[in-house]
């Protein structure tokens, strides 16, 4: 594994520095209830109907820890080759918000139901391995919204007390880029293992940011600044751009940089102090003594284990093995677990005579270049992996060209259709008769010959006006292989 | 009329059982006594009128298979009851009317027993005397301007006062065993995790505990299997072997050992608690048992220990009264403003001070030296009570350090009320269950009660203990209803 870090350092005068960045990643667990209640946990139903007492803290509620959540932070936990904790415990973090119900989160502090892992990253210059510190359960807070009254603020509970992860990495990252990278990644990690659905628009995935810099070479960290919740990848990359550069900037000015958290402002692309170091919560820790400490057996966690489906960094390596493919197409297969599963399928329906790398080449071509221009995802492509398969096989096997195919393709988009049948009512199957284009090209030769004379005598660019003649008059479905071969047999 | 609330618990199943009384004669009989019972001021809300309704259909289709067939029952404010209004002795819940059940209270409606109201106490089970009580201060049946003991001094008094035949209580400190020593009645501290806290306002949610109070131990071990079960709704309620307690009574303790812990002789300790004390052993001698001096080196260490612990979950717990979502709420500027008012005219000084030690003790820097070092001499004494248990089957003690005290004699002095639970306290360290029985009087003709401390989930063998012993005791309480009306 190549250990090279990026490039990306930030330059001031005769000066060098890197970026450091940690990213504490705040991942929804995918389940129908909630982490200590039963209430339901779907996005954008109306506000506080799926409160119960427990998530409103009523007096005398108290909380029952979801096995299934747990489930879910083992499984994540496994895919990030963590270690697993036996034994974690459930502390309160105390402090007073009006969508806070309890006036404390149930998290955990001390020990986390997961240890250290790690992940690869795939970056332009080698594989990147990035130190995960931890992975804890805790309950999310509920909304307040300031904007629906001048006077007042609403509270919506909906999501008071769902169950989130809190992916904590370690200082590794040095890059916009990396982060990325690795939002990305782990994103695809946790959508194979269906523990989170990954989906950042509605807020299922969100990160605080750290974000320190130091002198390109030192070993020693700066001291960072914490930037809370930011929603979305590219808010990322610009937020520690410009945090990055603001750090810099105080240091090549002589100052200091304060231990603070910030907030990134979207609309002016910058991020602002929100509280420093002296006025940081004390949030009081302390376990929860209404839930007893979480203990799991080795056979619980081995079940689990067993319960993993293969992971991306596995698939791509069969994908290389087994396909033939290269590390960059596997990758681009890999990354969504549908289209790795929609790649698999159009694999196994195309049969005996399959052309896999045709498969790759119209999968990452057409199909994406579709999808992206309707804003599908894959697992809403209008085509069918078993009607993709059948068009592969249709080219591979010589039935249509692949010009042909495009507009067979385009025909398909339209319900699904058989591309076999499409190439039948429309007549677009490919003129592979030797003898019918024999008579094709005959008649062209004969209608022209003053420019089959100048062809002979060496000019050698007319033959593209030859083929040119020839796919004219067969309608597109004169096999170009054949055609030629004829062509210039017969010139 | 009164005969019937002179009766015990068991006395009016009994009756009902034989059709001698109906539920609408016992449960109008302590409706009758309890409205005249206003300057004992135990009650905060009263549900008479649905009381005698729900008495008349018992009796209209009596089931007699239920263990408190048609029995009215007043219960302590802090169990959260449906559609009844539940204060915690606060005037931050003053408005707050659940929606909900607690488990305890359902267990009981679900023998058939009959609610008649809601007794007072100590706001959120704070206190050792009842008159922390945003709803004023209870007063002891016993005699004038007595402080009944604290927390459940509504339901003591309520018990004491034939109010209600029996009640039930929580018990975080002491807070059943301390008021029911000071009012001559029996009163029953289950093992941490028999009884679930599903809908109990919470105080200190690793101590808390609710359990019976009674005129006498049978009655106490009828209530008790009653409200004892495993709850799913409570993640530290314990799926343990229960017994029909009542029915597995006995008086024979022949030889059973029982310690005598020589660190609860205390410096200044009134020379009647020694002698009650001493009394007690020869009880236990006479029938049939045997006294082991044992040591319990840790002790000494209990009340500061509780001091932290309680306070510290306390704290936490009390976070949700916040003005926002239910229960009392001042104007405020803005957001921060509104939670200092609120919880400054909400909660009384003695919760509000309680607040402010468990904040103190968690918060940062000093989280190690008091919180976790509690916990740490928590488990010492734990420790102390298994060695002890590898010698001995049960524990007895005094109850209380001393008599019922006047009403406003310890208000200004914190530390002399938390003194009031040195024996009480350790008890609910461990999570063991400990029982208080009225032993006799002081020279004032003050109940003086002793406590049997029990292995966990030994209830059974204390409550055999106890009953051996209040026959040896024969203790008649001097009710005098000078607050009759």
């Amino acid at each position: 594994m190549s250990k090279k870090d990026s490039e990306y350092l930030i330059n001031r005068k005769d000066n060098q520095y890197e970026v450091v960045i940690g990213l504490e990643v705040h991942a929804q667990v995918l389940s129908e209830s909630k982490l200590f209640s039963t209430s339901a946990t779907k996005f954008g139903a109306e506000p506080n109907t799926q409160v119960s007492l427990v998530d409103a803290a009523f007096p005398g509620m108290l909380p029952i820890i979801n096995e299934f959540c747990v489930k879910q932070a083992i499984k994540t936990g496994i895919g990030l080759n963590a270690k697993i904790n036996k034994r974690s415990v459930f502390d309160r973090k105390n402090y007073f918000y009006a969508d806070l119900p309890q006036g404390y989160q149930i998290s955990q502090f001390k020990d986390p139901i997961v240890g250290e892992g790690k992940v690869i990253l795939d970056m332009p210059y080698g594989q990147k391995e990035v130190g995960i510190e931890r992975l804890h359960l805790e309950q999310d807070a509920g909304k307040s919204i300031h904007d629906l009254d001048p006077q007042n603020t609403f509270v919506d509970l909906n999501r008071s007390g769902v169950a989130l992860m809190e992916i904590v990495s370690k200082p590794d990252l040095r890059s916009p880029d990396e982060v990325n990278a690795y939002i990305k990644k782990l994103r695809s990690i946790m959508r194979y293992l269906g523990t989170c659905d990954g989906n950042m628009q509605e807020g299922s995935l969100r990160a605080d940011v750290n974000v320190s810099v130091r002198p390109k070479g030192s070993k020693e960290f700066g001291t960072r600044c914490e930037i809370k919740n930011v929603n979305s990848i590219k808010f990322m990359q610009m937020a520690i751009e410009y945090e990055a550069n603001r750090q810099v900037d105080l240091i090549e000015e002589g100052k200091t940089i304060d231990q603070e958290t910030r907030l990134f402002d979207t609309k002016k692309n910058e991020t602002r102090s929100m509280r420093s170091k002296e006025d940081a919560h004390d949030y009081r820790y302390f376990p929860d003594p209404d839930l007893l400490p979480l203990e799991v057996s080795e056979k619980f966690i081995e079940e689990l284990k067993n319960d993993i489906p293969e992971l991306p960094d596995d698939k791509k390596k069969r994908f290389i093995e087994e396909f033939k493919l290269s590390p960059y197409e596997a990758n681009i297969l890999v990354s969504d677990i549908d289209t790795a599963k929609y790649f698999e399928e159009v694999v196994a329906k195309m049969g005996k005579n399959k052309d896999i790398k045709l498969a790759v080449n119209w999968i990452t071509g057409e199909l994406f270049a579709f999808l992206n221009s309707k804003g599908l995802e894959i697992s809403q492509s209008p085509v069918s992996a078993k009607n993709f398969a059948i068009l592969i096989n249709l080219i591979k096997n010589g039935t249509i060209s692949g010009k042909i195919a495009k507009t067979v393709f385009e025909l398909m988009i339209d319900g699904d259709k058989d591309p076999q049948k499409i190439v039948e009512e429309k007549g677009l199957k490919q003129q592979s008769d030797p003898k019918a284009l024999e008579a094709l090209i005959d008649k062209i030769i004969n209608d022209n010959r003053e420019k089959a004379i100048e062809y002979k005598q060496g000019k050698e660019k007319l033959f593209g006006f030859f083929v040119g003649q020839a796919m004219k008059a067969s309608g597109g479905k004169a096999n170009p292989q054949l055609t030629n071969e004829i062509l210039k047999k017969k010139l | 009329m009164s005969d019937i609330t002179k009766k015990s618990l068991t006395e009016l199943v009994e009756n009902i059982k034989n059709k001698k009384l109906s539920s609408t004669d016992v449960t109008k009989a302590f409706i009758d006594r309890s409205e005249k019972s206003e300057k004992l001021n135990t009650y905060i809300t009263n549900d008479f009128t649905s009381a005698l309704d729900k008495a008349k259909k018992f009796d209209q289709k009596p089931n007699f298979n239920l263990k408190l067939p048609g029995i009215p029952m007043a219960v302590k404010d802090l169990f959260c009851t449906k559609n009844i209004k539940t204060t915690a002795g606060s005037k931050i819940l003053n408005n707050f009317v659940p929606t909900y059940e607690s488990t305890v209270t359902e267990n009981i409606w679900n023998e058939g027993a009959i609610l008649l109201g809601k007794l007072n106490c100590d706001e959120f089970a704070m206190g050792s005397s009842n008159e922390t009580s945003f709803f004023g201060n209870v007063q002891s049946p016993i005699d004038k301007n007595l402080v009944p003991g604290g927390s459940s001094g509504g339901s003591a008094s309520a018990v004491a006062g034939q109010l209600t035949p029996v009640t039930i209580g929580t018990d975080t400190g002491g807070s059943i065993r301390q008021p029911a020593s000071f009012t001559g009645i029996v009163g029953l501290k289950p093992t941490y995790g028999s009884c679930s806290r599903y809908g109990i306002v919470a105080f200190a949610s690793s101590l808390d505990q609710a359990g019976p109070m009674a005129q006498n131990v049978k009655d106490c071990a009828l209530l008790y299997e009653v409200i004892s079960s495993y709850d799913p709704k409570d993640s530290t309620s314990i799926d343990f072997k229960r017994n029909h307690y009542s029915k597995e009574l006995t008086n024979n303790i022949k030889g059973k050992k029982i310690g005598i812990p020589k660190e609860y002789r205390v410096d200044g300790m009134p020379k009647e608690i020694e002698d009650l004390w001493q009394k007690g052993i020869q009880y236990i001698k006479d029938c049939g048992a045997e006294t082991i001096d044992i040591s319990l080196p840790n002790t000494s260490y209990a009340l500061p220990t509780y001091y932290i612990v309680a306070p510290a979950e306390a704290s936490s717990n009390l976070a949700r009264y916040d003005g926002v979502k239910y229960g009392f709420r001042a104007k405020g500027e803005n957001l921060i403003d509104m939670y200092e008012k609120t919880r400054s005219e909400g909660f009384g000084a003695e919760v509000q001070r309680r607040i402010m030690i468990g904040t103190y003790v968690l918060s940062s820097g000093y989280y190690d030296a008091y919180y976790l070092k509690a916990q740490k001499v928590r488990k010492l004494i734990k420790n102390d009570f298994d060695e002890a248990y590898k010698k001995v089957d049960a524990i007895l003690t005094p109850s209380t350090p001393s008599s019922a005290f006047k009403i406003g004699e310890k208000t200004n002095d914190p530390v002399s009320m938390y003194l009031n639970d040195i024996f009480t306290v350790p008890v609910n360290l461990a999570g063991l269950p400990g029982i208080s029985i009225p032993a006799g009087h002081d020279s004032k003709g003050y109940p003086l009660g002793l406590q049997i401390i029990g292995k966990a989930f030994d209830e059974q063998n204390i409550l055999n203990i106890a009953y051996a012993m209040e026959e040896k005791i024969n203790f008649k309480n001097k009710i005098t209803d000078w607050w009759i009306k």
